[in-house]
């Protein structure tokens, strides 16, 4: 792993799917077992040119996730490497049997990729705004998530899946992201990085939400309190010896996520920290509720997921740390 | 034209298929013996000449592969893979015993012979188009044979594989669809009823033969004959009796999974192996 900060974090002018989409060709061109599924959403994804470079090796199921996820993991026992996509509610709550048995149970080689993370489903309302997807897919044994943050992690994460093994489930923000690493920075799968050094708390954040913690950590420092800000990008397996590390060293922790509070980032940092160094947490999140349609700034206030609740669980958590 | 002795050897093999399954299911006391027998038939036509496969390398990469979607009839295919040489016959009789490779429902990862987990209905058909897919995006032509439950075809899984594999003029899939009539909770036709299979499967551009399952030179005309069908998948609606073999459980309409006592068990392989003594007298 050699991670560098991106010197301004500035809105990518790449968007995420069309740096999947090309990442995939250039993977493509050198393996001929990679390919493509989807189950219409392919024009939503940007993978038409995809399709144009590998049309025999592009499977459009149509309209029917549960048949994507049972024919990736088929062809899977051929030895293809599939890379399976659909908006993130229907990639994992729709066929969650399929993921669980016919991917994990079967020891299979599948990737499985759900876009359109929490609040960044925006207009297309609570019916597709997942905030229970990693919740759900956690639940499978040695399944591995990864919530990239930025185009240049989704690069190097991307090209490490083609030489591992097992079930991954990659949480793919759609549209631009703001870049938060240094393009050339490379990632190990399953450890999290440490964005910023500090001393009073940690806030330990994933995907969209990352920016916003910094923003946070730079607000609170005014205030002269030190915040170190760690990026988890693997939510399972998680770092343990990181968040042990952190809770160790700064005595509290606030998680910062674009996800239900429950069975997500919070629930498994919580569950380390509880184990192994006992310190105050707060979680940032959403609180146990259903999406609804919107803009996604709107949606991020609507569902506390803002600078402005960070300071203030930040302020709580140090409150309960003295 | 299949040979006399073909059909004699498959009948043979059949008839040993269902007394290692009486025996591994009676040994233990209860099991899903129903949907086992009812497939027997076909399952031995498979092993015993229609499939290509080596028990010395179960992952032979020129082999046919089985997806027994009806993942409960596994107890059946175990018994063929033993007899064929997989594994010791005796291994049989560790079927659901603590840290088995032969449990209730076909594993991959744990039997020597099996290719894909099934387990929980409609998932098998998937997993075939995948792997029937995969072989001929590679270009190979082993042929990929998904055997279905009758009562599993009410999962809407099946439909969205059939549709998909019609699109894909996946040949090389043949589909058995073992139509015994009755489901765990009693007869399909009450339950919800999977009506006339073979029309359903056409309308969805399908190949479709529809036979007597229990009739061994039926089915195997039945697969020389979808394997000679070009651009569409096949299927093979295969009239059986669940239970087949054993009289007492061909008469009882919950035969999905049942008690076995040792005193059954006894008499139904003294029925069968009159059966086979005279077959092999023949």
């Amino acid at each position: 792993m050699s991670t560098k900060l991106a010197q301004e974090r500035i809105t990518e002018a790449k968007e995420m799917r069309n740096v999947y989409c090309e990442t995939l060709i250039e993977l493509a061109a050198g393996n001929k077992n990679i390919v493509s599924l989807d189950a219409d959403l392919m024009n939503s994804m940007g993978m038409v040119k995809f399709a144009h470079h590998y049309p025999e090796r592009t499977f459009d199921v149509g309209i029917q996730e549960a048949n994507m996820i049972g024919v990736a993991a088929g062809l899977s026992a051929t030895g293809k490497i599939p890379f399976a996509h659909s908006f993130g509610p229907f990639a994992t709550r729709r066929c969650f049997d399929q993921l669980f048995l016919s991917c994990g149970y079967a020891r299979l080689n599948v990737r499985i990729i759900g876009s359109d993370p929490g609040v960044t489903a925006a207009f297309n309302g609570g019916t597709h705004m997942p905030f229970e997807d990693m919740g759900i897919v956690r639940n499978i044994p040695n399944v591995t998530i990864l919530e990239p943050v930025d185009s240049t992690q989704l690069r190097d994460l991307l090209k490490q899946t083609e030489n591992l093994y097992g079930v991954f489930y990659l949480r793919l923000l759609r549209k631009s992201a703001v870049k938060i690493y240094e393009d050339g920075s490379t990632f190990t799968i399953g450890k999290g990085v440490t964005l910023k050094e500090g001393k009073d708390v940690t806030l330990v954040a994933s995907g969209i939400m990352v920016d916003d913690a910094l923003k946070a950590a730079e607000e609170l420092e005014t205030k002269g309190i030190s915040v170190r800000v760690v990026n988890i990008f693997t939510l399972k397996p998680i770092d343990r010896n990181l968040i042990i590390q952190c809770a160790e060293e700064t005595g509290a922790i606030v998680t910062v996520e674009n996800h239900n509070i429950i069975n997500a980032l919070g629930s498994a940092v919580a569950e380390v920290v509880v184990e192994n160094m006992p310190v105050p947490m707060e979680r940032v999140g959403v609180n146990d509720l259903f999406g609804e349609v919107g803009p996604q700034n709107y949606l991020k206030q609507r569902f506390g997921l803002t600078v402005e609740n960070i300071v203030t669980k930040v302020n709580k958590v140090l409150s309960r740390k003295k | 034209m299949i040979s006399k002795d073909t059909v004699k050897e498959i009948k043979i093999l059949a008839l040993h298929i269902r007394m290692e399954t009486m025996k591994a299911i009676g040994n233990l006391g209860f099991g899903h013996i129903g949907g086992a027998l009812s497939i027997t038939d076909t399952i031995a036509a498979l092993y015993g000449g229609a499939m290509k496969y080596d028990p010395k390398n179960p992952q032979w990469e020129q082999r046919d592969w089985l997806v027994c979607s009806k993942g409960h009839a596994g107890p059946a295919i175990y018994s063929a893979l033993a007899l064929k040489g997989f594994f010791p016959v005796e291994e049989l009789l560790t079927l659901n015993k603590p840290g088995t490779n032969l449990p209730s429902h076909c594993d991959r990862n744990l039997t020597k012979g099996i290719d894909m987990t099934t387990g929980s209905l409609g998932q098998g058909a998937s997993l075939a188009v995948g792997v029937a897919l995969g072989h001929k995006l590679d270009g190979r032509d082993n042929f990929t044979y998904l055997i279905l439950g009758d009562g599993e075809i009410q999962e809407g899984q099946v439909w969205e594989a059939v549709l998909f594999a019609a699109q894909k003029k996946l040949d090389h899939l043949i589909t058995f669809v073992d139509y015994n009539k009755k489901q765990l909770d009693g007869y399909t036709k009450d339950i919800n009823d999977v009506g006339d299979i073979k029309s359903k499967f056409e309308a969805f551009g399908w190949h479709g033969q529809e036979i007597d399952g229990s009739n061994v030179i039926e089915i195997i005309e039945a697969i020389e004959n979808a394997k000679q069908h070009k651009d569409k998948p096949s299927v093979i609606v295969l009239h059986t009796i669940k239970g087949k073999g054993w009289a007492f459980a061909e008469q009882e309409l919950f035969n999905h999974h049942m008690n076995i006592s040792r005193d059954q068990m006894e008499e139904a392989l003294t029925v069968l192996s009159a059966e086979l003594e005279g077959l092999v007298k023949e």
